[in-house]
């Protein structure tokens, strides 16, 4: 089964700089009116991290769902 | 990695503007210092000032920021006091290669064991604008309003000449290649240099016509040319680029421990 | 011995283990004997590429735990001083000693001048404390030297030994005291455990906070910006306005222990000369022409100059009815003076700045009943 994760942010960390949308592979990031990010889409979290690697404000983290519950 | 172990995250989030590099490469440098296994009380964190230069506020080692461009010289203090210590210095390309340009080559001179990180955002950020000597010919910036007539230092090839045991350079873009050349870095005795090419979207991307971080990033990715690839190309092919990889990898021995030597051989000799 | 020569023995004697300088004149000798006896007791030396590196890398090793010195001449002097502010503000003991030559610029570089009194007092920018000690003999610049090391890592600041061309070239004979007399002094280090520690927190009456070396376990900030208790930077007028202050009082709070001076024939004496550095060598001499000649004449010469001992040139020389302040540039120290007697004395100048030592006749000429 392919890896899924829930992918959190934090809030107060985040710029909105969108950095982490533009390396999601599944496109499930984008900005909110407020000027942060969203997790828009995330059934589709594939838990590859890149968001996690590419955030300069270090505001995301991501969980790997374990498959197996 | 957990960030409370390296990371003063009451201290956080960071002043740098959004979509700024600084924070990636601030990260990667303590990736670095993880792999290397340091003793975080035995680690010294020096900066100068500027951007980059706030950097050590976050990090949780003995962390000293001092004047504008002597970081290095403070560092050489620190690191000949006690070579014990693992010494990085967090410079910028103003701090680094203009101001303090000189120390810069003559620690690779002596070899000294200390670690320099140098973000190049090509530009001076602080102070909102100014060219830096790191900025590409032709920029726009506040001193240089009719573009930029200078032409930038190539760092890598200078520290190498002036006898670093380690030099790299790395993008925020390129972000797992520069992690790895921080390890290299921390890894080897002697002094080492690794420029991480930042993005500055504030005051360098906007008035350069790269409008967002994301641009920025993108101009890195396209413009990145790997050491062993430009190796190939003539000099018409390499303007503008920015050339990746490792400069120099050597085993000369470091400064500190020669200085130990000569106080073995001096007391030695007393006796 | 020579001045040069003494100011490394009283270091090293208050247990200075690093030095880190940059070649010039007349200050040389101090580099080269450094360079020599440091690796002999284990200590570090290091020619760096410039002044300002010099300086900088004094308070590096400080910081790393060292008892650090540098020395430099006039030009030198000021390209330090940016880094000599940084220590003060940081807090970091550092001892600068500088062999004055005439100046400005690069002046006369082998001859004596005092041109740098206010220098050592207001060089780096901002409003600063500043302590500054001047020998007037060999033996002085063993003693002073000395001194400058241990209230530097007393009072965690900055101390400027200001030296001149005439003392750091000047041999004379001279007797040191004994070792077992001689107090050495070292920085507070913290009581209480690694987790709780504040590098600014101010614990104890002296207002002087800890120092502990870096690899000690205390991990902690330290910036040249206004920082609080915590190390960390602020902006904020009370955390400004405290620090600021304690800067000063640190030192203002003991000032009295700091006045270091000595006193010739003052008893019944209506005038007074005041002098110090190679000038009071000069003045002595004078001092002493003019009680041949049975003038009632007094000598104050000073060692600690910054502070300035306002309260010892009141005491020594309110009751005179006339004040001679002798020294090599054009009028220094004697604003100082003037100050403190607020024209209720008459205070003149005994002044020489073209390289040459003041000679004892141009301060003899200043006082009054010498025909």
């Amino acid at each position: 089964m392919p890896k899924k994760g829930n992918v959190y942010i934090n809030e107060n960390w985040c710029k909105g700089c969108e950095i982490c949308a533009t390396f999601c592979p599944k496109k499930i990031l984008g900005l909110r009116g407020d000027g942060k990010m969203e997790v828009m889409d995330p059934e589709n979290c594939i838990a590859c991290n890149q968001c996690v690697l590419r955030c300069p404000d270090y505001a995301i983290k991501v969980e790997v769902i374990d498959n197996n519950e | 990695m957990e960030l409370e172990k390296y990371f003063r995250i009451e201290k956080l989030p960071h002043i740098w503007c959004p979509g700024c590099g600084h924070g990636s490469v601030m990260m990667s440098i303590v990736k670095g210092i993880d792999k290397a296994g340091w003793d975080p009380t035995k680690v010294v964190v020096v900066s100068g000032i500027g951007c980059s230069s706030r950097a050590p506020g976050y990090m949780n080692f003995n962390t000293l920021h001092t004047v504008h461009g002597r970081p290095i010289a403070f560092a050489t203090g620190i690191k000949l006091a006690n070579p014990e210590l693992k010494v990085i210095v967090i410079t910028g390309d103003g701090d680094g290669a203009a101001i303090g340009g000189n120390h810069l080559i003559h620690a690779c001179r002596r070899n000294i064991g200390i670690n320099v990180v140098l973000f190049n955002n090509q530009i001076y950020g602080m102070t909102s604008g100014q060219y830096s000597p790191m900025t590409p010919q032709g920029s726009m910036a506040t001193t240089s309003p009719y573009g930029n007539i200078e032409p930038p230092f190539d760092l890598c090839e200078l520290t190498r000449s002036a006898g670093a045991n380690f030099v790299a350079r790395g993008t925020v873009y390129h972000l797992p290649k520069l992690d790895n050349y921080m390890e290299k870095a921390f890894a080897r005795e002697g002094f080492s240099y690794v420029e991480a090419i930042s993005q500055c979207p504030t005051y360098y991307g906007r008035r350069n016509k790269l409008r967002s971080p994301l641009e920025m990033l993108e101009w890195q990715k396209k413009n990145a040319v790997d050491i062993k690839k430009a190796q190939d190309m003539d000099p018409e092919e390499l303007k503008g680029k920015i050339v990746t990889g490792i400069f120099a990898e050597k085993d000369e021995e470091e400064y500190t421990s020669k200085y130990d030597q000569l106080i073995s051989s001096v007391q030695g000799g007393k006796k | 011995m020579q001045g040069n020569e003494a100011c490394v023995e009283g270091a090293l004697d208050a247990g200075v283990t690093f030095y880190a300088g940059y070649p010039i004149t007349p200050s040389s000798e101090i580099a080269e004997d450094f360079a020599a006896k440091l690796p002999r007791v284990g200590g570090k030396f290091i020619q760096m590429e410039d002044e300002i590196a010099s300086m900088a890398a004094v308070v590096g090793a400080s910081l790393a735990g060292e008892k650090a010195v540098t020395a430099t001449s006039g030009p030198g002097f000021s390209l330090k001083q940016e880094i000599i502010g940084f220590a003060g503000m940081i807090e970091a003991p550092c001892v600068v000693m500088n062999v004055q030559r005439a100046g400005p610029s690069t002046g006369l570089p082998t001859s004596p001048a005092q041109g740098d009194v206010m220098q050592a007092r207001w060089g780096t920018h901002g409003d600063h404390p500043a302590l500054v000690l001047c020998p007037s003999s060999v033996a002085d610049a063993y003693l002073l030297s000395f001194q400058a090391v241990n209230w530097a890592e007393r009072f965690r600041t900055p101390v400027i030994l200001l030296l001149d061309e005439t003392i750091g070239h000047l041999r004379e004979r001279v007797i040191l005291p004994r070792k077992d007399e001689m107090v050495i002094a070292n920085r507070k280090q913290p009581q209480g455990s690694p987790e709780s520690f504040q590098p600014y927190d101010i614990l104890d009456e002296d207002l002087i906070p800890p120092l502990p070396p870096y690899g000690s376990g205390f991990r902690f900030h330290t910036t040249g910006l206004y920082h609080d208790e915590t190390g960390f930077p602020s902006n904020r007028p009370e955390v400004t306005h405290r620090l600021l202050e304690r800067l000063h009082q640190k030192i203002d709070k003991y000032k009295e222990t700091l006045f270091l001076y000595e006193t010739y024939g003052l008893r019944q004496a209506n005038q007074l000369i005041i002098s110090y550095g190679a000038s009071a060598r000069s003045a002595k001499a004078a001092w002493r022409i003019a009680r041949e000649k049975g003038l009632l004449v007094g000598l104050l010469i000073l060692k600690t100059i910054w502070p300035f001992p306002e309260e010892i040139v009141t005491q020594v020389g309110h009751d005179k009815n006339n004040i001679v302040v002798a020294e090599m540039n054009r009028g220094q120290l004697i604003g100082e003076v003037e100050r403190v007697m607020d024209k209720r004395i008459p205070v003149r100048g005994a002044q020489r700045a073209d390289g040459v030592l003041i000679t004892p006749e141009q301060i003899l000429a200043k006082l009054e009943g010498v025909n």
